[in-house]
């Protein structure tokens, strides 16, 4: 019979390190940390918003090895090696807006932007898997994340606006931060 | 919200992860986490350990043969999605998994740990029963494959060992002259589903109906699968026989009030939904090309 691995306490410490923004860090985090709080708390990145905490808001979207995943719904644990994005990552080079980030400027894509870092990582991955939206693709993409505010019609108009400045060229790579 | 704490493990090795699970009774395995974290943080599940098979990346493969499709544990339902031959193979998967949750949870949530999960108002316990699919598991005794049939024990109780694995979800092909549909009802996009249909009509060479199947999600305590071929003896999608086969949907569920919705609701929408689901079904069932039965 196989070697059964060790089992290390309920409160033992779990050494992990994954790569975030494109800087690279090691944490010690008990295993039932959620990759939300330790983003938060333990790497200080407080960009990642928390707001349900069980996978019906999308505030804490982040890009795992580039796919948008509710960082409430992961265990840090259980990114070890990975390759993550936050909002923080999305901004361009001399700390200029990214093509999303600008859209929602522009169109007033956010009223008290709690639920906005969700959005932004959304719709980064969403317009790079399809970049030309019709109105009705871009409420599908956001059709996962909640806003209070906004009643959502300046947050579709971001998305085909970003889609807009994506297609100007210049800076629609932004945000990926991963190879 | 903070889980309960408990004891974390990522093996390396299957034989590694059977260990772990038959020591320990109370271990739970951690896939994609979209439904167990979530009942983690709820503090309505606090198992002692969590083994996590991501660490088991030969577990996430999506292979499609004549015979039909097998998923891997670790393949996510974004994957499968996305799969073109396992779509032609057997369309009702993609037709399904477009209505589980969001992209960004199917992005992680796997599809057989949602099957395994076994929740009946989920889409792929009832995908997967209505195709008579089979789930294969392993342990430190052995491996076994359970039929759909078996698998699903009550609400969230699935037929599973607590010291077994689901390593593999097989789902055979879509028959010739078989077309499949799958609609349901949410109070918000992206919702658990008031209710929801899934149908497969097979027809004759000279397209006449002969099997019409539906399985229905959220309207009973485990999957139900609804043989509603008799409502169409004449081998038409008469109205009359549309009519038919509602009243078999409508007596043959059992659903539950809750404060989503009435019974009686859920169980005029079953009505609803099975019209239009073996409708679209058939159309797809006798269509001449074959994307078009897609």
């Amino acid at each position: 019979m196989t070697r059964q691995p060790e089992v290390l306490a309920p409160d033992a410490l779990h050494h992990v390190s994954f790569t975030v923004n494109g800087a690279a860090y090691e944490i010690d985090v008990p295993a039932r940390r959620l990759l939300s709080d330790a983003l938060r708390h333990d790497i200080g990145l407080t960009g990642t918003h928390v707001g349900c905490e069980h996978g019906v808001c999308g505030a804490c979207t982040v890009l795992v090895d580039g796919r948008p995943m509710r960082a409430c719904l992961l265990l840090a644990v259980s990114v070890q090696g990975a390759s993550l994005t936050t909002v923080e990552g999305l901004t361009e080079s001399g700390d200029r807006l990214g093509p999303v980030q600008q859209a929602f400027k522009e169109c007033h894509g956010l009223q008290c932007g709690f639920c906005t870092p969700g959005f932004l990582t959304t719709i980064t991955a969403g317009l790079r898997d399809n970049p030309d939206p019709t109105e009705e693709e871009a409420r599908e993409m956001v059709a996962g994340n909640l806003c209070r505010c906004t009643g959502y019609q300046n947050i579709v108009k971001s998305v085909l606006r970003a889609a807009e400045i994506g297609r100007e060229g210049g800076t629609a790579e932004a945000g990926g931060g991963e190879a | 919200m903070k889980p309960a704490p408990f004891s974390y493990v990522r093996p390396s090795t299957l034989d590694e992860a059977l260990a772990v699970l038959a020591a320990d009774p109370h271990a739970k395995v951690l896939a994609g986490g979209q439904s167990l974290v979530p009942l983690l943080s709820m503090r309505l599940a606090q198992p002692s350990t969590l083994v996590d098979i991501n660490g088991l990346p030969e577990l996430a493969y999506v292979r499609t043969d004549k015979d039909g499709v097998r998923i891997g544990a670790l393949a996510r339902h974004a994957d499968v999605e996305a799969d073109v031959d396992a779509w032609r193979a057997q369309p009702l998967l993609r037709q399904a998994l477009r209505l589980v949750a969001h992209p960004t949870i199917r992005n992680r949530g796997t599809t057989l740990g949602s099957v395994v999960h076994a929740d009946a108002a989920a889409e792929m316990p009832a995908v997967v029963s209505l195709l008579g699919g089979t789930v294969l598991v392993a342990s430190v005794d052995g491996r076994r494959t359970i039929d759909a049939a078996d698998l699903f024990a009550g609400p969230l109780e699935s037929t599973l060992a607590t010291k077994e694995v689901a390593l593999e979800l097989q789902v055979p092909a879509l028959g010739a002259r078989t077309g499949s549909a799958i609609d349901e009802v949410t109070r918000r996009h992206g919702d658990y589903a008031l209710c929801g249909v899934a149908a497969l009509v097979s027809v004759s060479e000279k397209g006449a109906i002969e099997t019409v199947r539906a399985s229905y999600l959220s309207v009973s305590l485990t999957p139900l699968v609804l043989d509603l071929s008799e409502a169409f003896a004449d081998g038409t999608a008469s109205e009359a026989n549309l009519d038919a086969a509602v009243e078999i949907a409508t007596a043959g569920v059992d659903p539950e009030t809750d404060i989503h919705a009435t019974a009686d609701y859920r169980r005029h929408l079953a009505g609803v939904l099975t019209r239009r689901v073996v409708r679209d079904a058939y159309a797809r069932a006798v269509a001449p090309d074959p994307e078009g039965a897609r």
